[in-house]
């Protein structure tokens, strides 16, 4: 290994790289629109309030303000109150694009004085199923509230709400580390597989066979400048994510290694489905067969916990999930044991699809 | 070390399933010397050049450049040969100057780009991306590339096909500079005219093996026809020349041909022609060239004629 010839072979690959609008655009520019993109959809989320409309067809009835009381001091709610004269609540709803709603019936307080039972509507959108998971408990707490008082009795056991580490997080804290990894997976895969493919179609590899320049060489010349675009990546997603939308994430020393394997993982990926393929064609699809599913379902966008639990096993067999994961653990949760033992798992599937690579690379044809 | 023989292929043989993409080949190649491969598409100019590149292995025989083995010592011999190989293809965004920085920091052979960019007349285009190259250009870069390591010997596969007859002159004059400064140049080309100007000897090859050794001149003299004397005249002049001449006289149309084998020749045909009274016009004398022979031996072969070895045909030298 001649690191002259190596640094000689990655100055080529960066030219060729920045000169080159699609590369540059899908390694750093698109991580950067979806964390904007993301950031802005979802940047409301977390710990902040639902808004829901409330009809009150018993107003003015202290029975029904006492419920709206019980309803705000819930503290994940926000309200807004809808005048009785808009009618049928559930067109009005649907009309504001789905926002969840209830009704108080009218007659409210005279039924409840009465001791007849009392049925409140909640309106949610089965799109939307945290928000609806919100609403109806919130709703229930009110409910639950009223219920005591009027029985006459008094709490005894109360819930403190607490976030998972030391901070409260963001939805843009998970999304951080997770569009890290998509920049780790993708810019090497969306480019490596096409060169790889490429230079052999146009017997790029076989003219620099003739030269003192080694296959290992270049692999690593290629693998420290997915290294140095990852790090980059990873760079501007912290510096917008905190900048922009307030994410407590921050560097860690721990993440280092992934941005040095996870960018050896995927090089060595890529370089074996574009040396496999039989023309660049198929390099192509067998690369996008191997990037897209990972791109969705390793816990880039969503976290993995959310996913049904066959989905979840899914995701589990795919790499990059140990690489998000062990992000997650570094930046978010603090749990370096966990994620060391992710980090290993990426060690060892990075050797194998490196010494794969290293097998199947071939700079001549026989 | 002239006299040293830098490339010696004995009984090469490669086959590709039933294919015998060369069958048995023997040549030498010496210091100094540009030697051209020529042969139509398919005869094996190509995989001949690239065993002796190193990037295919041969079947049977041996192969020996500087004296070592393209397989097995392929990273010594790198550094003392040139290569451009048939389509050369570079990278699209590097310029030439760049690429010719990355191929003397790969050799470690400080060389400076400018001088190598005169060398091949690239100098304007010196910042220029590949991808904006024209054909010539890139052909040029190749060469330069093929030159970075000042090698001993230079394999040129096809160098100028696909180019205008201006690139193609270029690369010429290249290939002469370096036949001055004594680079052994192996050369494969299908156009006769380019290895009739630029070679010192020339071997033909068919279907894998030599039909054809030797220089030029010598090539011609073997299988050419006999130079020819034309002039235009009626056919009562050849029929005068036919009756005062011991040499053969053909027609065709107002063309009177007589065949001469001495120089002397043209002057006792000039003198009949002269004293026949019949008058005549535009006197000129032909001879084959090396795409006639070409044409013709080529030809034969595909015709059956002695298709059984190169041994079979006269005038292929020994190896």
């Amino acid at each position: 290994m001649n690191l002259r010839r190596v640094y000689l072979s990655l100055q080529t690959l960066a030219r060729t790289y920045l000169r080159n609008r699609v590369g540059l655009f899908f390694a750093l520019i698109f991580p950067v629109i979806l964390i904007l993109l993301f950031g802005a959809i979802f940047s409301n989320s977390g710990p902040t309030t639902t808004t829901l409309d409330v009809q009150n067809l018993d107003h003015h009835s202290p029975q029904s303000q006492n419920f709206t009381a019980l309803l705000n001091e819930t503290g994940v709610l926000s309200l807004t109150f809808v005048s009785p004269s808009v009618g049928n609540l559930s067109a009005y709803l649907a009309g504001q694009g789905g926002t969840p709603g209830i009704v108080i019936p009218a007659g409210f307080q005279a039924n409840l004085s009465q001791d007849r039972p009392v049925r409140i509507v909640v309106y949610t959108n089965p799109t939307d199923g945290s928000q609806s998971g919100i609403v109806e408990g919130a709703v229930q707490g009110a409910i639950n509230g009223l219920n005591l008082e009027k029985a006459g009795g008094r709490p005894y056991v109360f819930l403190v709400g607490l976030n998972v580490g030391s901070t409260v997080y963001t939805y843009i804290d998970y999304l951080i580390p997770g569009l890290i990894g998509f920049s780790i997976l993708t810019s090497p895969m969306f480019s490596v597989v096409n060169i790889a493919s490429e230079y052999k179609k146009d017997k790029i590899f076989r003219q620099l066979s003739l030269t003192p320049l080694t296959r290992g060489e270049w692999l690593v010349s290629a693998i420290l400048w997915f290294i140095v675009l990852t790090a980059i990546s990873a760079f501007l997603m912290i510096a917008i994510g905190q900048g922009l939308f307030h994410a407590h994430v921050g560097f860690t020393w721990l993440l280092l290694p992934f941005l040095v394997i996870g960018p050896a993982l995927f090089v060595s990926l890529g370089l074996l489905a574009g040396s496999t393929a039989k023309d660049p064609e198929s390099a192509a699809v067998v690369g996008n067969l191997i990037t897209f599913p990972m791109m969705f379902l390793a816990g880039t966008f969503f976290p993995v916990s959310e996913f049904p639990s066959w989905l979840a096993a899914v995701a589990h067999v795919l790499p990059l999930y140990y690489v998000i994961d062990g992000m997650n653990n570094a930046l978010l949760y603090g749990n370096v044991a966990a994620s060391l033992e992710d980090l290993l798992v990426v060690t060892v599937l990075t050797a194998i699809f490196f010494l794969a690579a290293i097998r199947a690379f071939r700079w001549r044809e026989k | 070390m002239p006299g040293e023989n830098v490339v010696e292929i004995r009984g090469l043989v490669k086959t590709y399933g039933a294919l015998r993409a060369v069958d048995g080949i023997d040549l030498t190649v010496q210091r100094g010397e540009v030697f051209s491969f020529l042969g139509p598409n398919g005869a094996g100019k190509t995989t001949t050049v690239e065993i002796l590149e190193g990037l295919r292995e041969p079947t049977e025989g041996t192969v020996r450049v500087l004296g070592l083995d393209p397989r097995t010592d392929s990273a010594r011999l790198i550094r003392r040969t040139g290569v451009i190989p048939q389509d050369f293809r570079f990278f699209d965004k590097i310029t030439p100057r760049e690429a010719i920085e990355f191929y003397a920091g790969l050799f470690g052979h400080p060389k400076d780009p400018d001088t190598l960019l005169h060398q091949v007349a690239l100098e304007e285009k010196a910042q220029d991306r590949y991808e904006n190259l024209s054909g010539g250009q890139k052909q040029k870069l190749g060469l330069a590339l093929a030159l970075v390591n000042d090698p001993e010997v230079i394999f040129l596969d096809e160098p100028t096909t696909g180019l205008d007859p201006q690139a193609r002159r270029a690369i010429w004059e290249v290939v002469r500079s370096l036949r001055a400064r004594g680079t052994t140049v192996f050369l494969t080309t299908h156009y006769l005219e380019e290895a009739q100007v630029l070679s010192d000897r020339v071997a033909i090859i068919q279907h894998g093996r030599l039909i054809a050794l030797g220089t030029p001149e010598s090539i011609i003299q073997r299988y050419g026809r006999p130079e020819v004397l034309q002039l235009e005249g009626p056919p009562a002049l050849a029929e005068y020349l036919r009756r005062s001449l011991s040499l053969p006289v053909r027609t065709e149309g107002n063309q009177v041909e007589v065949e001469i084998s001495r120089k002397e020749d043209v002057l006792t045909v000039l003198t009949a022609v002269q004293a026949s009274g019949i008058p005549w016009e535009r006197v000129s004398t032909t001879r084959d060239t090396l795409e006639d022979v070409f044409i013709r031996l080529v030809g034969r072969m595909e015709d059956g004629e002695g298709g059984t070895g190169p041994g079979t045909l006269p005038g292929v030298e020994g190896p």
